[in-house]
């Protein structure tokens, strides 16, 4: 059954008479789904079976969606992007939808996943191939899921969460980045589909890193994931994020939005490895993705931590940021954004800090080749109640070639006499003396490159945990290729 | 081993080597002395097939085969090691990463099996220990913040792990004191064996106190304008470059 008729079924079997006017006319005009619409919302929701709160937190966002302007402030550019051309249910592939096998995959991806040293069953499940027969990783999803359940732990989609800890989901959802927040997260609140939800009860050290992996078994994430964390008091956990092989999507909007909630004592750990298809050589392709992550250090002596390595998407604006709000709570930010070829990449942080005795570190170290172009882009803000509040930022810029740029835009405000910010900013170029130095040595212009490039980026990349920053090195290697000389 | 025939090489479009001839022999170490300026690292860096040094005319013969055919990295997997003058900073990037990475990129060029993190370890020991390079400075950033010394015999402990059959060691020298050259003199002494050939390159006559060449060679502008035995560094010392870069190129 193809793609469309099934949606259209879908559609007739759960809508019903209720929205034959707006909706199921749309569909035998168009015989898609496509564009936003209120009768759309109504019908995600209902998808979902929604209580009658979020469906109407959702309409809201869509209300308000349609009075903002998207924004342009960031270094980047795009064509104008059609917001009706797209889907925003059915846009998640369907198993039925993916390719058979990996025969219909392109073989470049399959290269790439080779190089990442990626088992064959689980490149069958990153590039989206449906795979019936049970494979290793789903018992393994499946122990995790009862051993998270013994310490209490909350690991599931949010449409779960949704019906099964409303509660929870209803206190915290929207409590850190508002539905009305910005562009792209407004359009998430009234259309998101898909993401996790992570409890971690008081006192509790998660057992295991949570990954969003071993939620892929379950379902296919979609472009408009919201993810929420919570951790309650003296809590602990490390989440994993990754998007560790490119997506065959073309020019594919992503606004995602991400949520941390800590209490006092919490610790998160957010650790990101992005790389989703960033477009070809010539820029035609790639993923637009405009995502809005926050995390709010409620309670006194809480940390988060931020690390990401962005290689991927063809537009990146993404701001992962910390609310300082309790005394003595900690905010860092360690990110690699790798641009190369037509790339370009607006990303940083913000540090809000509000409490007393709080401290942030920024570590970005930004990485340009080709014609691309990566900006660092950091507000550091001291409120006046921020008493001895401490701020330290380091910027580096690396560059590959003549033809790209890098850009600092760090943005200052202290209200607070007490407190200190600190920051650094270099950029380098890497030097034909190093790449000869190394090929002296017997290592190609890539192996070189690579090594240089992971030099460059170490203070970050060991921040990841151990696995993860296995992966992430030889990415660096992989998304530089063909730069070098 | 290495036969140079009438090498003819422009750097940025401007000659600086002028018709070299060389013939170095298996286990033959050979001194190549200048004024600054003379064309030394440049030669160096012609052997090494660096990009910008172009040979104009002329052949290079290494072990029976023409390198201008090689690339950089193909000359170091066969064996053409060069110990810089200036050694180069790579921050963040360990020396034990650098060591392992370039160890098993040329045992895999090779075709040898690529050492494990342990095999590579007991390796590194052995050298470690003999140079007296400390743990620390296998931590730190490859060249970052070595003093002289250090520099110079890190490039030395590389030369020993890659095993080279023809090594060139530019100004090693330069920048160290008497007992810092002694170390690095012994170290390259101890490298000195029948299958494996050196071109020593030195202003001062002094590192040849050290490690005692078989020949002697004096570049000027760009031409081998004497050569002769060891005693020929001494006549050097004695009546300086003058005598060498007299006529009308002369300095
Ligand atoms: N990159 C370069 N561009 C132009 N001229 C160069 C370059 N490198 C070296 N030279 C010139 O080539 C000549 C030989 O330099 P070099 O080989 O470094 O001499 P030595 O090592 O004997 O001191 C000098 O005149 C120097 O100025
Ligand atoms: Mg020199």
């Amino acid at each position: 059954m193809s793609y469309t008729s099934e949606t259209a079924d879908q559609v007739s079997s759960i809508a019903g008479d209720k929205y034959k006017y707006g909706f199921v006319t749309d569909i035998d005009t168009e015989l898609a789904p496509k564009g936003l619409n209120e009768d759309i919302i109504r019908f995600i929701s209902a998808k979902k079976e929604e209580p009658e709160w979020l469906l109407e937190w959702r309409l809201r966002a869509y209300r308000r969606w349609l009075q903002m302007e998207e924004p342009s402030w960031a270094k980047v550019e795009y064509p104008e992007i059609d917001f009706q051309d797209a889907y925003y249910y059915a846009a998640p592939k369907s198993k039925e939808d993916g390719p058979k096998s990996l025969d219909e995959v392109d073989p470049e991806l399959l290269r790439t996943y080779e190089k990442l040293g990626i088992p064959l069953h689980e490149q069958q499940m990153l590039a989206g191939v449906a795979v019936d027969a049970v494979f290793d990783s789903v018992s393994v999803a499946t122990t995790f899921r009862k051993e998270l359940a013994k310490a209490g732990v909350i690991f599931c989609p949010i449409s779960e969460a949704v019906r099964e800890h409303p509660e929870l989901v209803q206190k915290y959802l929207g409590s850190v980045v508002p539905y009305s927040d910005n562009f792209y997260a407004t359009l998430n609140s009234a259309v998101f589909t898909d993401g996790s939800f992570v409890y971690i009860p008081k006192g509790v050290r998660c057992p295991m890193e949570l990954s969003t992996y071993f939620r892929i078994n379950q379902a296919n994430t979609g472009q408009f994931e919201r993810t929420l964390i919570v951790a309650d008091e003296g809590s602990y956990v490390s989440y994993l994020e990754g998007c560790t092989a490119p997506q065959r999507d073309e020019n594919q909007l992503h606004a995602a939005v991400v949520e941390l909630v800590l209490l006092d004592d919490a610790e998160i750990k957010y650790s990101t490895v992005q790389n989703w298809y960033p477009g070809d050589e010539n820029g035609n392709g790639g993923i637009y993705n405009f995502v809005t992550k926050r995390a709010a250090c409620r309670g006194r002596n809480s940390k988060v931590s931020w690390t990401q390595v962005e290689t991927g998407s063809a537009v990146t604006w993404k701001y992962p940021s910390c609310i300082l709000q309790g005394d003595n709570s900690i905010g860092e930010f360690y990110s690699v954004a790798i641009t190369n070829n037509l790339q370009q990449a607006d990303t940083g942080t913000k540090m809000i800090h509000i409490g007393e005795n709080t401290s942030s570190t920024i570590i970005a170290k930004g990485i340009s080749a080709g014609r691309s172009q990566s900006t660092y882009r950091g507000l550091v803000r001291m409120q006046p109640g921020a008493k001895g509040g401490r701020n330290y930022t380091q910027c580096d810029s690396l560059l590959i070639g003549d033809k790209c740029g890098a850009h600092t835009v760090p943005y200052i405000e202290n209200r607070n006499r007490t407190a200190q910010i600190e920051h650094e900013a270099t950029t380098a170029k890497i030097s034909e003396d190093q790449l000869f130095y190394c090929r002296q040595r017997g290592l190609s212009d890539e192996e070189a490159l690579s090594m240089i490039v992971n030099g460059f980026c170490k203070q970050v990349l060991q921040e990841l945990p151990m696995e993860f920053a296995v992966e992430a090195q030889k990415l660096v290697g992989i998304s530089l290729e063909g730069s070098a000389g | 081993m290495l036969e140079i025939k009438g090498l003819h090489a422009d750097v940025d479009g401007k000659e600086i080597l002028k018709g070299i001839d060389l013939s170095i022999g298996e286990g033959e170490v050979h001194a190549i002395m200048g004024p600054n300026g003379s064309g030394k690292s440049t030669l160096s860096y012609v052997l090494s097939g660096r990009d910008g040094y172009d040979v104009t005319a002329g052949t290079i013969t290494y072990r029976g085969r023409d390198l201008s055919e090689l690339s950089i990295e193909e000359r170091a997997a066969e064996g053409i090691f060069l110990g810089f003058q200036y050694p180069v900073e790579l921050p963040g990037v360990s020396s034990t990463t650098f060591l392992k990475t370039a160890l098993n990129a040329v045992r895999r060029q090779r075709g040898q099996d690529e050492l494990d993190a342990v095999q590579f370890m007991k390796r590194l020991r052995v050298h470690t220990k003999a140079l007296n390079i400390s743990d620390d400075m296998l931590r730190r950033g490859v060249n970052v913040g070595f003093s002289g010394g250090e520099k110079k015999r890190n490039e030395i402990l590389q030369m020993a792990l890659l095993e080279p059959h023809f090594a060139v060691l530019d100004e090693t020298d330069s920048g160290l004191d008497i007992d810092a050259l002694k170390v690095v003199a012994e170290g390259v002494n101890a490298l000195r064996g029948p299958k494996r050939s050196m071109l020593v390159i030195t202003h001062y006559q002094r590192l040849l106190d050290y490690i005692v060449p078989d020949y002697v060679h004096v570049l000027a502008h760009g031409r081998i304008a004497r050569s002769g035995g060891k005693e020929l560094a001494l006549e050097l010392e004695e009546k300086g470059y003058g005598a060498f870069v007299s006529g009308t190129e002369a300095a």
